[in-house]
């Protein structure tokens, strides 16, 4: 490929201290006028890919071209032809957007006529001219995200680097960056995206696919998706438990993944397998076995060998939790205001025993609020939690004792070993002498931990940390389960296995709570309430939101087009409302508030 | 209950004792302070230099310098023979002390009358000047008492000095057990204050909050662990005191070790209190050391609360650490009965169940 303007040959990088290479054996020629996508999971080595094409790293071996030059030995002609956009943004959250600007533009020295130039047409791009007074800490996760992409391409690069633009991004500013970003790659730009959502790789021209420093594929992600044609299923028309049909389907030889597609099981078949007859499922009479598209994400799984089975050993050990109350977890008229601003607006829901229940929503639309208030973490101004029947604001230590929490970033102690994580999340839940160390036991069995109980779990990876997080929230056996962004940044396979966990304990009669930013993990659940504006805007089955959003252009929405076009709707039905009554009204999400 | 609490100090102790890092923290500024403070924070002045002026020449003149060179303050005596050496000699910091001895000295002493010295200080190192001039004024009241006793002049009374408590005026015996206050002070503030935003950022802190512990078992929870850090910290110390530096321990080890104990309280309440306005481990650090160095200031230690502006000594009150420095020299070395440390133990318990109470209101705030 001649006209490559990244090319990579063998590359590799070891870091110190740390037994495995961060990448090793990295051949690719990137094209200018596409974007390509870096996709893997967490400490796939992304990051120090792209850090390896900006000229901060240099690699132990191999060699890196950009347009035939060493990106260390000739960073000073290179500079203007990059743009890097790290992690976090590289913003300086205590200065304005314009500030930001000006300071980048500095660095880069673009002064004058060129500068304005420049300023006009990267505010009208990224939209953000109205906001050019706001301090950038005050902005909206997508609006961080298209000032650092600003600030990234105020040198007019060739080749824009983006380290995981997508984290932390709602689907809808997700999508609108997309929009740019083909743009940029129209104008000929080469475009690297980094990203852990296996979804996104199928927006990519091109794609290296990564997995613990080792490059699994490069190419179109249709080459991929390809090969595995006629081997994606779903099981349609379930009248039995979908859960208890995913768990058996998963334990068959010939299927190696499934996952839950709302009331639908949705199954990827070993190579060369005959599709079953639907009747093996147990899946009820009706039950019909219907062919659909394969994707990236199957092509991954693949690689990585297969997904784990159906079989949960850790429900399997747990206490069936039986209750009379059939309403576990109720939001009465849950209200909480901070000054004017309501982040969580009068929302009502309940939520029964043994279900799984997920809260959806844009960065800052109030579900984390929310989610908060109803386990305890956060009083509310008005309205009640209850949790088992308990208001959290009068008796919170005795329901919390039911509660299971596990936070978004796997809040562990990583200065203890895991042994002693384990301890003390069961001590301090009361659990002692010999029922703590069989816990603690059982536990080690289960997730496989007899190697690592003297590790700490900041040397861990980022799968192991979520199984300790997971084993540390559940030992004393709660009969609610809080989970914020449970899976955030781990593998597919790992997030299955966490599920087909939370699935079995949910046939055990464990409630689930969940918020996600994972389309598919929405999937999973029994019903979702979408929080906008601190309100719920739509609750029901992912199969009645997506219903609901059903038209004759899309008949069969993905969950993600769900999401957007029921925002968007609201959206647009706020501003209406907003230019009809002629007093503004005060209580506005402030991501809308116009500067004044 | 208990076992809970149990779990929560065996946990805040593995965190700050596994590591080899975090426990050099606790241990090496102990040991360096116990080597360095001693032999180091002095006000004795020794081995300075003497300057002289001397215009007279005479016999009396000569003998008073000969008596200045024999002190350990000065070690050297520098003679000027230029009226322009003298502002050089200080100007430079030649010479700590400069005495001029005006050209009729002896002969007006001879002659049984009255004669003037001229002393100059340098007035950048004025307590050390000080101190210096007083070794002078002694030489020079010596002598001219031996003088009077030779029959010119009879003294009519004379001012015998004893230092109580520290008879030889050891410098070593006001800071060791000012040490152990210290030292308790600054370990009590970081194991308290420190531990709660190192929660914080690792999210651990709404794990807890989330468990059925109440924010006042987290409270003792942070505070028991503090007090066992710092009580071995003490006790170092004072064993070093002792054995090492061997200053006689002279009251009871129940009376220190309970006072401790409140005054560990009252400083873990400043501690929590910092960490429930500080998210992060930098604020908290920078809240704690923006917190200790006044209170080690204004504690006495450096200089007498008694010089400081009356408002200030109001407000000094509050300072947990001017109370705690008094009961441990008290009790270290003149054995204060039980009435004299309550007058300084009382204040103890009321910033303790001040700053705790505060601090159990904002730790219970943080829900909201």
């Amino acid at each position: 490929m001649d006209n490559a303007i990244v090319c990579l040959e063998s590359v590799q990088k070891s870091f110190k201290g740390s037994s495995k290479p961060a990448l090793t054996g990295f051949s690719a020629a990137i094209l200018p006028g596409c974007v390509t996508g870096l996709v893997g999971p967490d400490g796939a080595g992304k990051t120090t890919l792209i850090r390896l094409m900006a000229g901060l790293l240099a690699p132990t071996a191999g060699s890196i071209r950009i347009q035939g030059l060493d990106p260390i030995a000739n960073a000073s002609t290179l500079r203007d032809a990059i743009g890097y956009m790290p992690q976090k943004f590289g913003l300086y959250e205590d200065l304005t957007v314009l500030e930001n600007l000006q300071l980048h533009a500095d660095l880069r020295g673009l002064l004058g006529q060129q500068r304005s130039d420049t300023f006009k047409r990267l505010l009208d791009f990224t939209d953000l001219a109205r906001f050019t007074s706001r301090f950038a800490g005050k902005l909206s996760g997508g609006m961080k995200q298209k000032l650092g992409l600003a600030c990234a391409l105020l040198g007019q690069p060739r080749l824009l680097l983006l380290d995981e633009p997508g984290v932390g991004v709602d689907p809808i500013s997700r999508r609108e960056l997309w929009k740019m970003v083909n743009s940029l790659a129209d104008q000929g730009i080469a475009v690297i995206w980094s990203t852990a959502y296996l979804d996104e790789a199928e927006l990519c021209q091109h794609v290296l696919l990564m997995n613990e420093g080792q490059l699994l594929f490069y190419g179109r992600p249709a080459e991929l998706t390809c090969r595995l044609q006629d081997r994606a299923f779903q099981i349609r028309n379930i009248s039995v438990n979908r859960r208890k049909v995913l768990a058996m389907a998963l334990c068959r030889p010939d299927v190696m993944d499934g996952v839950i597609q709302g009331r639908n099981v949705r199954l990827l078949l070993r190579p060369h397998a005959t599709p079953p007859n639907p009747s093996e499922f147990n899946a009820g009479a009706n039950a019909e076995l219907v062919p659909v598209a394969p994707r990236f994400e199957d092509a991954f799984i693949e690689a990585l060998g297969g997904g784990p089975g159906g079989y949960s050993e850790l429900a399997q050990r747990l206490q069936p939790i039986i209750g009379e109350n059939d309403t576990v977890v109720e939001a009465v008229g849950l209200t909480k205001l901070f000054g004017d601003f309501a982040a969580t607006d009068h929302v009502n829901f309940a939520v029964k025993r043994g279900e799984i229940f997920g809260l959806l929503g844009p960065n800052g639309a109030g579900k984390s609020t929310t989610f908060r208030m109803l386990c305890g973490l956060l009083k509310p101004t008005s309205g009640t939690a209850r949790v088992l029947g308990i208001d959290l604001k009068t008796n919170a230590s005795e329901a919390r004792q039911q509660l299971g929490y596990m936070a978004q970033k796997f809040s562990l102690y990583g200065n203890l070993t895991v042994k002693q994580n384990l301890m003390f999340f069961s001590g301090i839940y009361g659990l002692k002498g010999s029922q703590q160390q069989d816990m603690v036991k059982s536990m080690t069995e289960v997730f496989n931990f007899q190697a690592l109980l003297g590790r700490k779990p900041d040397t861990l990876p980022l799968g192991f940390k979520q199984r300790l997080a997971l084993a540390c929230a559940i030992m004393h056996g709660p009969a609610i389960l809080f989970l914020d962004e449970p899976t955030s940044g781990v593998d597919p396979v790992t997030r299955r296995e966490f599920w087909t966990h939370i699935n079995g304990m949910v046939e055990k009669g464990v409630t689930v709570i969940v918020t996600t930013h994972f389309m598919d993990e929405a999937e999973y659940c029994d019903r979702i309430a979408l929080v906008f504006r601190g309100k719920i805007i739509a609750a029901g089955t992912p199969d009645q939101l997506k219903a609901q959003v059903a038209s004759t252009a899309n008949p069969d929405p993905t969950m993600e087009d769900a999401f957007i076009t029921l925002v968007q709707s609201q959206s647009d039905l706020d501003v209406a409302k907003q230019n009809q009554s002629t007093p503004a009204p005060s209580k506005q999400a402030p991501a809308n508030k116009e500067t004044p | 209950m208990l076992h809970r609490i149990i779990t929560l100090v065996l946990k805040e102790l593995q965190t700050l004792l596994q590591d080899p890092q975090s426990r050099t923290i606790l241990i090496l500024p102990v040991i360096l302070q116990l080597a360095l403070f001693p032999s180091a924070a002095t006000l004795e002045v020794t081995n300075n230099t003497l300057a002289v002026f001397n215009e007279d020449n005479g016999q009396q003149s000569l003998e008073l310098i000969q008596r200045f060179s024999q002190t350990q303050a000065f070690s050297e005596v520098r003679m000027l023979y230029h009226e322009t050496d003298i502002r050089d000699a200080i100007d430079n910091q030649q010479a700590l002390l400069v005495i001029r001895f005006p050209v009729d000295f002896s002969r007006q002493l001879a002659a049984g009358r009255g004669a003037k010295i001229q002393a100059l200080l340098d007035g950048r190192r004025s307590n050390s000047g000080q101190i210096a001039f007083g070794y002078v004024q002694q030489i020079i009241q010596n002598y001219s008492e031996e003088r009077g006793n030779a029959g010119v002049l009879t003294m009519p009374s004379r001012l015998i000095f004893r230092h109580w408590f520290n008879p030889n005026l050891d410098y070593v015996r006001h800071i060791v057990p000012s040490l152990v206050a210290i030292i308790t002070t600054i370990s009590t503030l970081i194991v308290t204050s420190l531990s709660v935003a190192r929660e914080h950022e690792q999210g651990t802190f709404d794990q807890l909050l989330v468990s059925p512990l109440t924010p006042n078992m987290i409270m003792v929870g942070k505070t028991l662990p503090a007090m066992l850090v710092a009580i071995c910290q003490a006790t170092i110390i004072l064993l070093a005191g002792i054995f090492i530096y061997h200053i006689p321990f002279a009251g009871s080890f129940w009376l220190l070790y309970a006072s401790m104990v409140f005054y560990i309280l009252a400083l873990a309440g400043f501690g929590l209190l910092i960490s429930s306005i500080c998210l992060t481990q930098q604020q908290s650090f920078l809240g704690v050391f923006s917190f200790v160095m006044p209170t080690i200031l204004l504690s006495g230690f450096v200089a007498p609360i008694e010089n400081m502006p009356v408002w200030l000594q109001y407000l000094d009150w509050f300072n947990p650490l001017t109370h705690f420095i008094v009961i441990v020299k008290g009790v270290f070395l003149k054995n204060i009965g039980l009435a004299l440390l309550l007058q300084n133990l009382w204040p103890l318990m009321a910033i303790a169940v001040v700053t705790l109470g505060a601090s159990a209101w904002l730790f219970n705030r943080q829900l909201d």
